[in-house]
């Protein structure tokens, strides 16, 4: 047995008082889990300690927590290893970000995430005619959706979610890696309606800012940002949809902007991510950029010629790179979640 | 040592001061530039979000052309932008991890005649600092101590996260080497609560507010924190913290005056060359204290050229 020392940020909304740290001695093996560090002090010296469990199994989802300042679950993680990612050798408890705090380490799962969920519409929208029987589809297709489908709903990419935390609109990590599950699956005969919805909406897949939190998150491997990114790759390409946010025409700014200079000439990314330099779209975001480029001109950060000339040309390798991969039928994709590395699989 | 270097696209555009300020630090620490001037932009995940083929062949051919130069005697590949480098290593996972997609994305490059063997080492100038020159070295040939200047760190995304892509771990610290290297350049580091979030600019042209919020806020934390300045080793966080700086002030709703400086231009500093030369006048925030700071150590050092700021 070994002594952890576990420091509980403790908040009951009904008392009037502020939040407070509360620390506790637990005597248990370092392989327990935090969470059974957490029950030992409720059971032995606090029981009225707020927190939700159930499986203690890593399954149900119930017990997410940041632990040491990082999103999880609580039964997931061994009170040796917390130790070690602690500063000064007490383990931090607090309850998961991004969501209001009902009790010490409970949040309001139902206040934003559930919410969010339901959202995107979680559940297949049949294609017609219903067949007798069941649906026959491929087993790649429906291997693709197990990532997704991993998800046990536990709240911790939520918590951490940076958009999130700047814009609680935004549909978020959880909701749309949901979304992908029914998107990529090819039953469902919503796909167009679901991408038009989450690509127009103001916080929907092009307010992800690409900071890869939920990725770290994720106790089950789903990686939502790569499933927001798989979503936005297929609103633009397959489905052709031109979002009100400048998401599909930022994307392809992009990539025309490199086929032709090799580099990024950042001076046309900007015009162009709004439909080009004389579009209506464009001139008053330009004109409200028009402060931050002048101050950029008169520091010499940015010279006119190397602002409006392009001084290098994308070299052939690139554009044959080009010519192939975007002339293919359909796109290579590897998804590492899905075949592993040639080193696990030998 | 030498290296295969890749200062990515920013660094020569919008940020030139970042690419000039690599040049004058390089020779100080012993490091020789072998530039990759063929090579092209890493996608910054917005290719990969367009085609993850395309990105990963396009930087393959990035790769490719750093192992030439290893081939002639470079020891590594070196960038000094966060986004190349998540954005690279993203890639190199992928193309790593399975030798059938190697051999796939080779066949797209023979064509020019190039291909990319497993295993490339490419590592940030930060990471090169701490893990190859080593931080007793860089203490060693510091001339002018950053001291009493308080510096908050900024590290971008793309170089924190996913912690086991970017192999940090108990050995490899990495999400911490910016506070060493300001300590081991003399400086304070400011602990304040945007370190490691998102500056924002990803989204700046899909949803502006929330961009500009992100920047705004982490700004203000670090002058809440009294930050003399901040320092990022990405050019695409200085762009949303430093040159959209005055529009998430007017965002914000608080006047912020904080200077962002690019990872070099704090190492050269503490070197001894003169904020000029380091491009700090470039700058859309101008960095006041970082000079004020300059000027009040330079008759004890007798470094810099009193540069009439």
């Amino acid at each position: 047995m070994a002594e952890f020392k576990l420091r509980i940020r403790r908040f009951d909304p009904e008392s009037g008082q502020a939040p407070y740290w509360d620390e506790h001695t637990v005597d248990l093996e370092p392989h327990r889990s935090v969470l059974e560090g957490i029950l030992q002090a409720k059971n032995d010296t606090d029981g009225s300690i707020g927190i939700r469990c159930s499986c203690r199994g890593a399954i149900c989802g119930s017990c997410g927590v940041r632990i040491n300042g990082q999103p999880g679950l609580a039964c997931h993680k061994h009170l040796g290893d917390a130790l070690a990612s602690s500063e000064n050798g007490v383990i931090d408890v607090e309850p998961m970000g991004n969501m209001p705090v009902i009790k010490d380490l409970i949040v309001d799962m139902d206040a934003v995430h559930w919410k969010k969920v339901q959202r995107v519409t979680p559940w297949l929208i049949n294609k017609e005619p219903i067949p007798e029987r069941e649906y026959i589809v491929s087993r790649e297709s429906m291997i693709d959706v197990t990532q997704t489908a991993a998800c046990i709903q536990c709240g911790a990419c939520v918590s951490d979610c940076l958009s999130m935390e700047v814009d609680p609109l935004f549909v978020g990590p959880a909701a749309l890696a949901k979304a992908y599950r029914f998107i990529g699956d090819p039953r469902d005969a919503a796909h167009q309606r679901r991408l038009k919805d989450l690509a127009e909406d103001e916080h929907g897949i092009y307010t992800c800012t690409h900071c890869f939190k939920c990725i770290d998150a994720c106790p089950k491997g789903v990686a939502p940002m790569n499933q927001i990114m798989r979503l936005r790759r297929i609103a633009g390409n397959d489905h052709a949809i031109e979002d009100r946010n400048n998401g599909y025409r930022h994307e392809h700014a992009f990539v025309k902007n490199v086929e032709r200079n090799g580099l990024l000439h950042e001076a046309d990314l900007l015009p162009d991510s709004y439909g080009g330099k004389f579009h209506p779209r464009a001139v008053p975001e330009l004109v409200g950029s028009l402060p931050a480029i002048t101050r950029a001109l008169l520091r010499r950060k940015v010279t006119l010629s190397k602002a409006l000339l392009h001084q290098h040309k994308a070299p052939p390798g690139v554009k044959q790179i080009y010519e192939t991969v975007e002339g293919r039928d359909e796109r290579v994709e590897l998804n590492l979640y899905i075949t592993g590395r040639d080193e696990d699989n030998e | 040592m030498k290296v295969a270097y890749w200062p990515g696209c920013v660094s020569r555009g919008f940020t030139p001061e970042l690419h000039g300020s690599m040049a004058q630090v390089a020779p100080l620490l012993g490091i020789e530039l072998v530039e990759l001037d063929r090579a092209n932009c890493c996608g910054a995940g917005v290719i990969a979000e367009h085609s993850q083929e395309l990105a990963d062949t396009l930087n393959a051919r990035t790769f490719a052309l750093a192992q030439q130069e290893i081939g002639k005697g470079a020891d590594l590949m070196m960038n000094i932008c966060s986004t190349c480098q998540g954005a690279q290593t993203e890639c190199q996972e992928r193309l790593d991890a399975n030798a059938e997609y190697r051999a796939h994305v080779n066949g797209t490059l023979s064509g020019e005649g190039l291909s990319y063997e497993q295993g490339i080492v490419n590592k940030n100038f930060l990471w090169v600092l701490v893990e190859e020159i080593g931080l007793d070295e860089l203490r060693s040939r510091v001339k002018r101590p950053l001291t009493n200047l308080k510096v908050g760190p900024f590290y971008g995304c793309y170089i924190v996260r996913p912690t086991d892509r970017l192999g940090i771990d108990a050995d490899n610290p990495r999400d911490s080497y910016l506070e060493r290297v300001i300590e081991a350049l003399g400086g304070t580091v400011i602990d304040y609560a945007g370190s490691h979030k998102c500056c924002g600019f990803p989204i700046i042209t899909m949803n502006k507010a929330a961009s500009l919020t992100q920047a705004g806020r982490h700004l203000s934390d670090a002058m809440d924190a009294e930050a003399d300045c901040l320092v990022t080793p990405c050019p695409l966080c200085h762009l949303n913290l430093d040159l959209q700086q005055p529009l998430a002030a007017r965002h914000t709703g608080r006047a912020l005056d904080m200077p962002v400086l690019h990872l070099p231009q704090l190492v050269g500093l503490a070197l001894g060359l003169d904020p000029n030369e380091l491009g700090l006048q470039r700058h859309v925030v101008k960095p006041t204290s970082v000079i004020d700071w300059s000027q009040s150590v330079i008759a004890g050092v007798g470094a810099g050229s009193g540069n009439g700021w």
